[in-house]
């Protein structure tokens, strides 16, 4: 999923302070999950505004909306007849939903309630992590099911580096060296002659590098 | 091993079979170039080659490539060092060559340290190859003349290829696969990580030995003199990589503060006279990290100088 995080209460009052009307839209998707963004967090963010607002003496108006989706227009379309009761819209879903949100609503100011983080996964209650880097050419089959370009500080692909101590990454020693668990990994599959397979020097134009990306399907395209 | 394929006097030292000696400078975080040329003066009679680091420890540094010129200037041998931390293969391939139009024939292939230790740590990092892609990158300039793209390059870069090798580092078990990794992607010289356990890096080199891969690249031992008791305290617990044995710590806090750099000295004499008995060392740099002024007297006490005109 796409892990997001809280942006602290006071950058959202700075993003929201001058409007009158605003609009606090979740999304029941990625961000519900990682508990920064869903029905649960849009209420509590829309308390804390009420609160601070009216201790300011301004008058705000503020509502709470949350969305199946707002990276599908099908749902974003639900707010359609309401939307222009406000003069603003507090998205807290990722930074795809926030930017849908505002090309659906053109002539309302669309302001990100969230961080986006990454791509990852729910280690336990209150932890996640990242796993991939939507790199666009998956290298997992020779990894160990292991990625070094989201978990390796270096994105190495014949690591470990020399930082490596102890399993430990040398950015911080809670975590663990991704290339450590490659080979682990190669290890308990008895594979580890794989481990001496160069990897050779990779096609970024599928990654970020080759500009903004899209994937189209005919096959799907109605 | 067979006769040099580059003009690089490393190079030919290594192959008439002579134990070849470099040692490393850190470029200055300024435009001074006395800097770099001071401590060049200090050790040019007793060493073969001289490092120049590319921006060590993260830490933004007068560049890599100009203090080698500084160094081709003054008629010595500089090793480039180049990390793939802070340049794309454009900026890699660019400056290979500008490297090699003043006929720098030496190169050593390096990740970089992460940017969070240096001064730029809001920074982005690169990372477009790692350093067993550099090393092939180079080695294709070189043997094919052409760029990674293909086309061919006009005179292409005629560079003895380079890169480190930590036998210290974890898991240990593929620390001799890892050096077969860096041989296969066409490495020549290994420079390795500070030695301190002897032991450990003595069952490194036969293992390498066992797989033949002391045939296939000159390994050069590496070896850094400690200055006190609380530097090899530092080295053991906080840099990455590095394995200080306990009795070193203890031999070097058993001596008077006022003594301890000297001992620090011995022991590196000590470990350069047991390496040398090693099979398969064909060398030694000698990174004096700001010390470069006791290098000689490292050399000279080892019995490496006065050192082979090529």
């Amino acid at each position: 999923m796409i892990v997001a995080d809280k942006k602290p209460i006071e950058e959202i009052i700075e993003e929201v302070k001058d409007h009158d009307k605003i609009l606090i839209l979740g999304c029941n998707e990625c961000v519900t999950v990682c508990e920064a963004g869903g029905k649960k967090e849009v209420g509590v963010l829309a308390s804390a505004l009420r609160i601070y607002f009216l201790n300011q003496g301004k008058e705000m108006k503020i509502d709470e909306r949350t969305l199946e989706r707002q990276c599908d227009q099908e749902y974003l379309d639900e707010i359609r007849d309401v939307a222009d009761d406000y003069d603003a819209i507090l998205s807290l879903a990722c930074g795809v939903g926030v930017q849908f949100t505002a090309e659906q609503y053109f002539s309302r100011p669309v302001y990100p309630g969230v961080n986006t983080c990454f791509l990852g996964a729910t280690e336990e209650r209150g932890l996640w992590t990242e796993r991939c880097q939507a790199c666009g050419q998956c290298v997992l089959a020779s990894t160990g099911g292991i990625c070094p370009i989201s978990r390796c500080a270096k994105r190495i692909l014949n690591g470990p580096c020399g930082g490596s101590s102890n399993g430990k990454c040398e950015i911080s020693k809670e975590l663990t060296c991704a290339w450590h668990l490659i080979v682990e990994r190669l290890k308990s599959l008895d594979r580890l002659d794989d481990y001496e397979k160069l990897f050779p020097i990779k096609d970024w134009s599928t990654d970020r590098a080759g500009g903004p990306r899209k994937v189209v399907r005919e096959d799907v395209q109605l | 091993m067979s006769e040099a394929k580059t003009p690089s006097k490393l190079e030919k030292i290594l192959r008439a079979g002579h134990l070849g000696v470099t040692s490393e400078c850190g470029p200055p975080r300024g435009t001074d170039p006395d800097a770099i040329k001071k401590k060049a003066e200090l050790i040019k009679d007793h060493v073969d080659a001289i490092n120049i680091t590319d921006n060590q420890t993260s830490m933004t540094r007068l560049c890599s490539l100009a203090s080698c010129i500084h160094l081709k200037l003054m008629g010595l041998e500089p090793i480039l060092q180049m990390v793939t931390r802070d340049r794309n293969r454009i900026a890699l391939q660019s400056d290979i060559l500008g490297a090699a139009s003043f006929d720098i024939h030496n190169m050593l292939c390096l990740t970089g340290d992460h940017q969070s230790f240096g001064d730029c740590k809001q920074g982005q990092n690169v990372h477009d190859l790692d350093s067993m892609q550099l090393i092939q990158t180079v080695r294709h300039m070189r043997d094919e003349g052409k760029f990674l793209g293909g086309d061919d390059i006009k005179r292409p870069p005629n560079m003895f290829v380079g890169a480190a090798a930590n036998p210290f580092a974890d898991p240990f078990e593929i620390r001799v696969p890892r050096l077969a990794k860096k041989i296969a992607a066409g490495v020549e010289f290994i420079q390795t990580q500070c030695i301190y356990n002897l032991e450990k890096f003595e069952e490194w080199m036969r293992l390498a030995r066992e797989r033949g891969l002391t045939e296939k690249v000159f390994i050069l031992a590496g070896l850094t003199p400690m200055k006190s008791a609380g530097m090899a305290k530092y080295m053991k617990n906080r840099v990455p990589g590095m394995d200080v044995p306990d009795e070193l710590v203890k031999r070097l806090a058993g001596v008077p503060k006022e003594k301890q750099a000297q001992e620090g000295i011995d022991i590196c004499v000590e470990s350069i006279q047991r390496l040398k008995e090693m099979e398969g060392v064909k060398g030694f740099h000698i990174m004096a990290i700001e010390w470069e002024e006791k290098v000689p007297e490292i050399v000279e006490r080892t019995g490496l100088h006065p050192r082979p005109k090529n």
